[in-house]
C-alpha cells in the first residue's frame, strides 16, 4: 500500500517537474496571452528545435524572462520581434521574415507546386494527344484492313489496343 | 528521350546522394557544424554596455575595450567546456592575442578563484551577473568567442571551445586580414 501511495506521488511530481517551472505575474489576461503566444513562437536558440515555451535551457530561461520583462514595460509584438532577431537572427522565429536570406525557404513550396503542375499538364497533355493520334491516323479503310490482318480475335485486340 | 525518363530517379538520386555526401564529410572535417548558429551580430558593431569588472567592480564600457583586434570570449565556471578551453586561451595572451571576456550569469567569487588558480589570460573580464551582456551579444551558451575588429565591429562568432585546430582553421587567417586592412588605413 506504501509502495503504490509512494508510487503516485513520484507520478504527480514527474508531471510537474516536466512543466516550465517560472510562474510570471500579468496585469491583463491579454499581456499573458501574447506571453504564451511569444513563447510558443519563437524557437530557442541553444536547441535545435524547440520554442521557448518547451526548452529548459538557461538560454530558453532568460529569454522568457526578458519576454515577460518586454511584455510588463509595454513594448509591442514588433519590437519584441525586431528585438529578438537583432539578437538571434531569423533562427529564433518559427515563422521568419520574408527576406533575401529566407527567400528560398518560402519560395521553394511554390515552386515545387509549380514544378508538380507542369509535370502533371505536360504528361496528361501528352497522354491525350497520343490517344487523339491512333484515333485520327486510321481512316476507315485503314481500319478495316487492320481488322483483317488481326483476323478473328480483332475485337478482343482491338479493345486491347484502346486502353 | 523516353529511356531518359527511366534514369530520371537514378539520377535524382545520384545526385541527392552527392549532395549528402559532401554535407556529411564537411560535418566530419569539422568544416560545418549544423548546431553552429549564424550570429546576428557579424559585421555589426558590438552592444553599448557598461558592466562591472570582475576583480574589482569598476565599470567598464564599449569605449575602454576597443581600439584594436581583440578576442572577446564568454565562459562560466558552471562550463565543463571552458575549462578545456582555458589552457589554450593562456597560450594565445602570451603570444600578444587580446582577450577580454565576459564571465557569464556565474558567482564572481568562484570566477575569481578559477582565474587566481588557472591564470588570467584576459586583458579585463566583465561580470555579467544576469546574462543581459550575453543576451545583448546573442549569447547562446559557453564558451563562445567574438573577433571584433578595431572599429568595434564584430567579424566573426565561434560557439565552442577553442584549441589550435579551431585557432588555425577559423581565426589565423581572420586576423590577419584585419590586421592588413588595419595596417592599410
Amino acid at each position: 500500500m506504501r509502495g503504490l501511495i509512494l508510487c503516485i506521488v513520484l507520478m504527480l511530481y514527474s508531471a510537474v517537474a516536466s512543466a516550465v517551472i517560472e510562474t510570471y505575474q500579468f496585469d491583463t489576461p491579454l499581456q499573458q496571452q501574447r506571453y504564451q503566444a511569444f513563447i510558443e513562437e519563437l524557437r530557442c536558440p541553444k536547441c535545435q528545435n524547440q520554442n521557448l515555451s518547451g526548452s529548459d535551457s538557461a538560454i530558453s530561461k532568460d529569454l522568457r524572462r526578458q519576454i515577460h520583462h518586454m511584455i510588463m514595460d509595454d513594448k509591442s509584438d514588433i519590437e519584441i520581434t525586431n528585438y529578438m532577431v537583432a539578437r538571434y537572427g531569423d533562427f529564433i522565429l518559427y515563422r521568419p521574415q520574408f527576406n533575401g536570406q529566407t527567400a528560398v525557404l518560402w519560395l521553394s513550396p511554390i515552386a515545387l507546386l509549380l514544378l508538380g503542375l507542369l509535370v502533371w499538364w505536360r504528361m496528361a497533355s501528352g497522354r491525350k494527344r497520343s490517344k487523339s493520334t491512333v484515333d485520327s491516323s486510321l481512316s476507315v479503310a485503314e481500319q478495316q484492313r487492320l481488322n483483317e490482318l488481326l483476323g478473328d480475335d480483332a475485337s478482343g485486340e482491338k479493345s486491347g489496343d484502346r486502353r | 528521350m523516353q529511356r531518359f525518363k527511366l534514369f530520371l530517379p537514378l539520377i535524382i538520386f545520384a545526385i541527392l546522394a552527392a549532395i549528402f555526401f559532401g554535407v556529411e564529410r564537411r560535418v566530419l572535417t569539422g568544416d560545418y557544424v549544423p548546431t553552429d548558429l549564424p550570429s546576428a551580430l557579424v559585421n555589426k558593431p558590438l552592444p553599448e554596455f557598461s558592466e562591472p569588472a570582475l576583480d574589482d567592480g569598476r565599470i567598464v564600457n564599449k569605449s575602454h575595450i576597443i581600439g584594436e583586434v581583440f578576442l572577446l570570449n564568454v565562459w562560466a565556471t558552471w562550463c565543463p567546456t571552458c575549462h578545456y578551453e582555458h589552457p589554450f586561451l593562456v597560450k594565445l595572451a602570451a603570444q600578444g592575442v587580446k582577450i577580454v571576456s565576459i564571465d557569464y550569469k556565474d558567482d564572481a567569487e568562484a570566477g575569481r578563484r578559477w582565474l587566481a588558480e588557472k591564470g588570467d589570460p584576459y586583458t579585463v573580464t566583465l561580470f555579467d551577473e544576469d546574462g543581459s551582456l550575453g543576451l545583448d551579444l546573442g549569447v547562446t551558451g559557453a564558451p563562445e568567442t567574438y573577433l571584433v575588429d578595431a572599429e568595434g565591429i564584430v567579424r566573426f562568432r565561434y560557439q565552442g571551445a577553442l584549441d589550435q585546430t579551431v585557432w588555425d582553421r577559423e581565426f589565423a587567417h581572420r586576423i590577419a586580414e584585419l590586421n592588413v586592412r588595419g595596417a592599410v588605413q
